[in-house]
């Protein structure tokens, strides 16, 4: 018994990291119709930002984080809305899944020949201090991530939620047609969406390093993750999203502890596929009216 | 373009085709042929065009996606290397290729295809996944990542194929019997079908084409051709394992089709030629390939999204255009 509630509470802690870049993805394809697939790049880049900030620049840790994050926003936020997504947006979907195809080829590559292809060690904020509470050991840094991930997801709620902004930008998201008529700037709102898609998969990144390594091909899993928790949990909303992404951690973590490792990566997308099947709108999706 | 002139067209390629990797020296024509490797880069090519040509139909006739091409060329692959090494003729093993491939693009198709578009391309992907895992972790029947060696070259009534000229030409035609059916079938009321479907899904729809079955067979025909390049793949490498058909792979397949021109009939085999030729001529920029492959094709799709065929058809008079 204690042993599950452990693997829970490691569990809710990676899914609290999925569940920042399934937002994020979630958010992108709301507001421009943007299916990024280069979304798990997006989240294994900032970790390597902060450590060419370190390494290269010689920051401190904190400041290399704070680098990481505006970097991001920089180039995965700003330059991607601009120069990738931009030039594409008329040429239909097509042309713009292909390109962020290329793209995380891009970062991928990238990132292998320029600075290295072996897994790197990343510093933590926590020490890994375990505690015990009631017969039950967690670290202090699993509780640290938990609280973050969790932190970032109330202050992104409240911000959509009960801010002036955050309501334009989902009125954007909903109908940008009725949205640009009530005088609501819609590109500027875009800008808004893919600045806080950057910032969540530098979030997830500079979390979720420290326990996985820092690897280039670590997107592959990441992003492959962040679409079953988007889809999972319904692929229209945000709360789907997060609760997409605690319920692959928590799956993840049992599936590690009971069932073959051969196997564990099969276990998010054979939901996937039982949800495509039996509720193909997602856990906490609304039924869509069909497009035809 | 009429169809005698497509014809015409398309026997004097395959004549060319034909002679390519010949040393005609010996009749005195001062062309030396190919050497082995060379010959062997043309198969591959023939090999990845076939596999392209049903991402084509999917991508560029059915306006779905799909992320599992190389995973359908790997079930073909493993397929064939693990019959034919228990006895059974490579033909019987090529068709069982053909149709276990068919049957599990049905099998995935359906039920993405109830629901709406991209869930196909997410399907694909976990199945593309899925099917990695099974290569790399059943070893008593997949050689896990050691692969299958000594896949052999089959022989054709009795005739071996095992010269390298010899195979090419053997898979030079399987690739022109399947480049005329897929020609045949785009033309016949199917494809006008597509056609319909692709331009105004909604129109289509009220004319009477059931929508959901006709890109159902679009998409498994597709998969289906992935089975048979695999099922030509295995004895052209004779070894395998299982990295030609993970993730990556099947991305590069979706690349390589746009980038020749999705939609069109030669698109899947400029992309071909451009995915195998490209890496054995930027050889010398080494690692750097890949970088300058992706950088290529985000400023391709955003100046030119019809592909090299589509930038050619641009630049051909109005009039000469099919």
């Amino acid at each position: 018994m204690t042993d599950l509630l452990q693997l829970l509470i490691a569990g809710l802690a990676t899914g609290a990291i999925y569940a920042l870049a399934a937002i994020g993805f979630t958010l992108l394809w709301q507001t421009s119709q943007t299916i990024n697939f280069a979304q798990g790049e997006f989240v294994m880049m900032p970790a390597f930002l902060a450590l060419i900030a370190m390494r290269w620049l010689g920051l401190p840790f904190w400041a290399a984080l704070l680098f990481s994050m505006l970097a991001s926003m920089l180039l995965l936020g700003v330059a991607f809305r601009y120069i990738v997504v931009g030039p594409l947006i008329r040429q239909g979907v097509l042309p713009l899944v292909i390109s962020t195809i290329a793209l995380s080829i891009l970062l991928k590559e990238s990132v292998k020949d320029f600075y290295s292809a072996e897994a790197q060690p990343f510093p933590t904020l926590l020490p890994d201090t375990p505690i015990t509470v009631a017969g039950i050991t967690v670290s202090l840094a699993q509780l640290g991530v938990l609280a973050t991930a969790l932190l970032t997801i109330a202050l992104l709620q409240w911000f959509l939620a009960g801010t002036l902004t955050g309501r334009q930008m989902q009125a954007t998201a909903q109908n940008p047609t009725v949205a640009r008529l009530l005088g609501v700037p819609v590109e500027r709102m875009i800008l808004y969406t893919f600045l806080i898609n950057a910032a969540l998969a530098a979030m997830a990144s500079l979390l979720i390093s420290p326990i996985y390594l820092a690897k280039f091909s670590n997107g592959e899993t990441l992003g492959l993750i962040a679409f079953v928790a988007a889809i999972v949990g319904g692929f229209n909303q945000v709360r789907g999203a997060i609760v997409g992404g605690l319920l692959i951690g928590v799956l993840d973590n049992l599936a590690a502890a009971y069932v073959s490792t051969a196997y564990r990566q099969a276990i998010p997308l054979i939901l996937l596929v039982l949800v495509i099947l039996f509720r193909p709108q997602g856990l906490l999706g609304r039924r869509e009216e069909r497009a035809v | 373009m009429s169809t005698r002139a497509a014809l015409l067209i398309g026997l004097s390629a395959l004549v060319v085709l034909a002679l390519l990797p010949v040393d005609l020296t010996t009749v005195g024509l001062p062309y030396p042929g190919l050497r082995r490797y060379g010959t062997y880069i043309l198969t591959l090519w023939l090999v990845t065009a076939i596999a392209a040509m049903g991402v084509n139909l999917i991508v560029g006739y059915a306006g779905q996606e799909t992320l599992a091409q190389a995973a359908f060329v790997g079930i073909g692959a493993y397929l064939t290397a693990i019959t034919t090494k228990s006895g059974v003729p490579f033909g019987v093993a090529f068709a069982a290729s053909a149709l276990v491939t068919f049957a599990i693009g049905v099998v995935l198709g359906f039920p993405a295809l109830r629901v709406q578009k991209h869930y196909l391309a997410f399907v694909t992907l976990a199945f593309s996944v899925l099917c990695w895992l099974v290569f790399r972790n059943e070893q008593d029947w997949t050689g896990g990542v050691m692969g299958i060696r000594d896949i052999e070259r089959p022989s054709l009534l009795g005739l071996s194929l095992n010269n390298h000229i010899r195979f090419y030409w053997f898979v030079l035609g399987i690739t022109s019997v399947l480049t005329f059916v897929l020609s045949w079938v785009l033309r016949s009321p199917w494809g006008r079908a597509f056609t319909a479907l692709r331009e105004n899904p909604l129109r289509a729809e009220s004319l009477g084409i059931d929508v959901r079955l006709y890109t159902l067979l679009a998409f498994a025909l597709g998969c289906a051709y992935g089975g048979m390049a695999g099922s030509l793949y295995a004895p052209l490498v004779e070894f395998i394992d299982p990295s030609p058909f993970a993730l990556g792979p099947s991305l590069i397949f979706m690349l390589m089709v746009v980038i020749g021109g999705s939609g069109t009939f030669l698109g899947p085999f400029v992309g071909a030629g451009a995915a195998v030729l490209l890496p054995e001529w930027l050889r010398a920029w080494d690692v750097y390939y890949l970088l300058i492959y992706a950088v290529l094709v985000m400023v391709m799709m955003a100046v030119f999204p019809g592909g090299i065929v589509g930038l050619a058809m641009r630049s051909l008079p109005r009039r000469a255009r099919p």
